[in-house]
This record gives structure tokens, C-alpha cells and sequence, in this order.
């Protein structure tokens, strides 16, 4: 199943390195980063399939959240087909 | 394919603009559930609800985390009580408590269904179902109640406009203590639809499918915001960010709408396009009003912008769903709106600019507080002037009046959470009383004889 992690908040070191070790705890591919700086903003956002996870989406959502508190930033994990939804015909 | 600069307008929908699923509401036949006693149909009652929605909640809560999206309310609609205890009427409140109860169990914050469609006439056993009303409604926490009084098709039943402006009147006075919080859950309607998903007007149509999903959307605060970006665009193309925007939140709606029904073992029912504000500030569809330009919501102008608005966001939304229904457009309830609070605390608004705008918009006089002292009369002459222009116009309109009971011009009252607070708004007040006493029914216009 493809979800898409949003990660947002004050830009600083080593947010990927994190985040992205953090997915591969969890056995989630990251297939596509991209990342923008808006001033000091940081935002960015990744493609991964979670199949291969033991957990389920609701959960991972959850975890990610809590992880992205510990590292003061905002970390969503959806999945995919609400963007799908919004933003395709 | 989306793009990063979309998955960041959708988080910022959610996160800043109040964007959310306003409702997932089951709507249930209980037409099986018709026994030989009262207490014997209200235990079915009972055992079916809790069973067909036993895992509405827990499916609501699992999609709101998959997908990031906060859905508010989860809610039950059931076939008109009237139907159901048509042979034991005086007993109707033995099966609105156990629907009360069904929805504790459940873990949803309300059941609509204590409902009667007596639109072109009212039979005995209905009579005696209305006067249940009051009653049940002052013993009951959860349950809503409607009843529709007149169709386009049909004309005006005034036997039932007179005795629902008593109804009203006797639950204001039964549940005074609580600022007459028994009439916020009650709706008076003409053109009910039989699918709608908001309360307090929800029940499940007599033509429905046995268990059916209906989704109400919401986003009031994300048009407000996607104008906020175009302060100087003329009004057609306001008309078409609006359009653009209801398409995006509808399709949210229609995607956890087909979701649910899946998981739930039901049919997808509709999606209901309607903008329904909440008390909180950037949530408000007075406030996209005065986006587009005016000082205050309640001024000129007004009616033609909520027209505007209205329009468009059926359009949007109609694009973006399979299957549309219930309300579908703006609600203005003065209670659950900051805009529409502050406009009436100002005086600004009044309840004959409410009525005007309920003539281009999806519903009608909606969680206004009037003086307690308002005659029976005056309100069934209020639900009448409000189903006249839903019947002329071949719309739902509907009256959720409270008569604020011991309370005068000025006052306000207070009922908490998505109902809000309002200040008692001035009726006329020119006797209608015999014009009320008439009875009978205004016959259904000339235009709706289209067979």
C-alpha cells in the first residue's frame, strides 16, 4: 500500500537521516523524496510502500506523529488515495 | 499524479483551515423490527441498531488514521418512528428511548429518526405520535426528531404547521432548564430528504436501502481561505475558486464515504456538498460572505452573495461525487456559526433577512432563539411563511426555532459544543392566530403538476 509522509517544521540537521531511519525500522520503502525549503520552513515529502511493514497504515500514521514529536516536527504518514482523491480527476 | 505543492495544500486544508469530514451517518431500515407490543418493537429496535452500527465508530476512527483526515461526527439515521409504531402510538417513547440508549452504546453523539412525514395529511396514529414529541425528546440526550409538513407536490398540511408551533412551544417549556435545548433537536421541514446526513433533520426514507452510509463534508474556513488569496477578483472568478475548492473537499468526502460503506458491509448512500459551519472561528459561512465583500453577514447584498455561494458549491461538488444528495449547499444556523453569532449580537441580522436568505440556500431558519413568550401561533406562522417559500420553490426549507423559555430580546442562551450559543433574536409580532386556527392545507402550486 503507498502512503505519502509529510514532513514539516523549522529547518535543521539531519531530519532525513531520522525520518528515513526511522521508516526502514519499520520496514517502509521510501520510493521518491522531495523536499523544499520556504523560508525557514521546511517541508518535505516522501513516497513509500508499506506492504512489507508489519504494521498497519492507522498505526504507522500514529507512530510517525509520535516519532515527529520527539524530534520537535511535524511528521503525517496518509495514504495515498486521499491526494489521489483531492487533486485528480 | 499529485504534486508536493497538493499534498501541501491538503495538509494545510486540514491543519489550518478546518477542513474534516463532518459526518459519517448509517442510515437503518427498521422497518423489520415491527412486533405485536410496543416494548417488544422497541427491544428489536435495540438489538438491531446496536448491530448493524456496532462498528461504525471503530471503521470512522480507523479511516480518520489512515488518511489524515478528522471525521467529526459519527451518527445513525433510522426509518420515521411514526412508521414503526403506527399500532401503538401513545407508546411511541418507549422506542425513542431505546434508539437514546442504542446511541450511548454506540459511542455517537446523536440518532435522528423520531421523525413523521405527514405532508399531506395527518393520520390518527400520527396525531398521537407528534404528541409524543415534547416528551420523549425532554427524557432523551441523544435522539432528534423531525417532521415534514408540506412538499412541493403535496401543498401545506396547517393542521400539523398548528400543532407542530405547540409542539415547539411544550419542549421549550420541558427543557427550559437547559435554554430549550430540546428544540435544537427538533426540525420542522418541507421537501424532507429522505437521505440527509446532518442532524438535526436526519432519517432513513421509507424508499431507502436496508443499512446505507451517508457522508456530510464540511470546510467552511477552506473557501474562506482560498478567497483570502483573491481580494480583488471580480465575482465570477470568486465563483469559480469557490467551485474548484468544493470539488477538492467533496472528493474527500466521496472516497471516506465509499470507504465505509465497504468496510461497514453497507450501500454508499450520498454525499451530502453542504457547507456546515461549527462555533469555532475559521469555520464560519458568515465569515466567506464577508470575504467576498460585505461589512457584515445580515447587511444588503447578503442573499446574493450566499446565492453565489450556494450555486457554486453544488457545482464543485456535483463534479466530484457519483452520487449526490441530502441538503447539498450553505447552512446558516445562527447558533453554530461565529460570524452569524456575532452579526446577531450586533443586530445586524435579522429573522427576516434570515428567511430572504433561506430562499437561495439549502435550508431554512435554523437554531435561531426567539423570545419565550412567543405564542404557538407565531411560531406555526413562522414554520408556515418558511415551508411556503420551500414549496414554491421546490427546495427543503425547514424551522429549528427555540423559544427561549423565562428568556426576552437580548438574552442569550447557551447549549455548548457544535450547537453554540445565540442571542434571543425579535419576532413580529402581529397576531396570526386566526389565520393559524384555519387549518386545512395550502394546496400545492400550479407548477408542480408536471405528470
Amino acid at each position: 500500500m503507498r502512503a505519502v509522509v509529510t514532513v514539516t517544521g523549522s529547518d535543521r540537521r539531519g531530519i532525513i537521516a531520522k525520518v528515513s531511519c526511522f521508516l526502514a525500522e519499520k520496514n517502509v520503502n521510501i520510493e521518491d523524496i522531495s523536499q523544499t525549503i520556504l523560508g525557514d520552513k521546511f517541508a518535505m515529502i516522501m513516497m513509500v510502500e508499506t506492504s512489507e511493514s508489519k504494521e498497519d497504515i492507522a498505526k504507522l500514521a500514529k507512530d510517525c506523529e509520535e516519532m515527529g514529536r520527539s524530534i520537535g516536527m511535524s511528521v503525517r504518514l496518509q495514504h495515498e488515495d486521499i491526494f489521489n482523491a483531492m487533486h485528480n480527476i | 499524479m499529485f504534486n508536493k505543492f497538493d499534498v501541501l495544500e491538503t495538509i494545510d486544508m486540514i491543519e489550518k483551515e478546518h477542513l474534516d469530514i463532518r459526518t459519517v451517518t448509517m442510515g437503518i431500515s427498521l422497518l423489520p423490527c415491527i412486533r405485536e407490543s410496543a416494548e417488544k418493537t422497541a427491544s428489536a429496535v435495540y438489538d438491531r441498531v446496536c448491530g448493524k452500527a456496532k462498528d461504525l465508530v471503530k471503521t470512522a476512527e480507523a479511516l480518520s488514521a489512515e488518511y489524515g483526515i478528522p471525521i467529526v461526527n459519527k451518527r445513525v439515521s433510522v426509518t420515521p418512528v411514526s412508521l414503526v409504531t403506527a399500532a401503538f402510538p401513545e407508546q411511541s417513547a418507549l422506542v425513542g428511548m431505546a434508539l437514546d440508549k442504542a446511541a450511548s452504546e454506540l459511542g455517537i453523539d446523536f440518532l435522528g429518526g423520531y421523525s413523521a412525514l405527514v405532508h399531506k395529511g395527518t393520520a390518527d396514529y400520527e396525531e398521537a405520535f407528534l404528541r409524543t414529541i415534547p416528551q420523549t425528546l425532554a427524557q432523551t440526550q441523544r435522539l432528534c426528531s423531525s417532521v415534514n409538513v408540506g412538499s412541493s407536490k403535496s401543498g401545506i398540511n396547517m393542521d400539523a404547521v398548528k400543532q407542530m408551533g405547540e409542539i415547539i412551544c411544550q419542549t421549550a417549556k420541558l427543557t427550559g432548564k437547559e435554554d430549550g435545548k430540546g428544540c435544537a433537536k427538533l426540525v420542522v421541514f418541507c421537501n424532507a430528504v429522505e437521505d440527509n446526513p446532518f442532524m438535526a433533520g436526519a432519517f432513513h426514507g421509507a424508499g431507502e436501502a436496508d443499512t446505507v452510509i451517508n457522508v456530510g463534508v464540511s470546510g467552511p474556513g477552506v473557501v474562506q481561505h482560498a478567497l483570502k488569496f483573491i481580494p480583488d477578483a471580480d465575482l465570477t472568478d470568486a465563483a469559480e475558486t469557490i467551485k474548484r475548492t468544493a470539488f477538492k473537499i467533496t472528493r474527500a468526502g466521496q472516497l471516506i464515504a465509499k470507504e465505509a460503506a465497504k468496510r461497514l458491509n453497507a450501500r454508499f448512500g450520498i454525499v451530502d456538498l453542504s457547507l456546515a459551519p461549527t462555533p469555532a472561528r475559521g469555520d464560519s459561512v458568515a465569515h466567506i460572505l464577508e470575504e467576498l465583500g460585505l461589512e457584515v453577514v445580515g447587511g444588503h447584498g447578503t442573499t446574493a452573495a450566499l446565492a453565489m455561494l450556494n450555486d457554486a458549491v453544488k457545482k464543485g461538488g456535483v463534479m466530484a461525487s457519483s452520487r449526490v444528495g441530502g441538503l447539498s449547499g450553505a447552512f446558516i444556523p445562527v447558533s453554530e456559526d461565529i460570524g452569524m453569532i456575532e452579526s446577531a449580537e450586533a443586530g445586524k441580522i435579522t429573522i427576516d433577512k434570515l428567511e430572504a436568505m433561506t430562499c437561495v440556500c439549502s435550508v431554512g431558519l435554523d437554531m435561531i432563539a426567539i423570545p419565550g413568550d412567543t405564542p404557538p401561533t407565531t411560531v406555526s406562522a413562522i414554520i408556515a411563511d418558511e415551508a411556503a417559500i420551500g414549496m414554491v420553490n421546490n427546495k427543503t426549507t425547514a424551522v429549528r426555532v427555540i423559544p427561549a423559555y423565562g428568556k426576552k430580546v437580548g438574552d442569550q442562551v447557551s447549549f455548548g459544543g457544535l450547537l453554540g450559543r445565540a442571542p434571543v433574536m425579535p419576532v413580529h409580532t402581529g397576531d396570526a392566530s386566526k389565520f393559524i386556527g384555519r387549518g386545512g392545507s395550502i394546496p400545492a402550486p400550479i407548477h408542480s403538476f408536471k405528470n
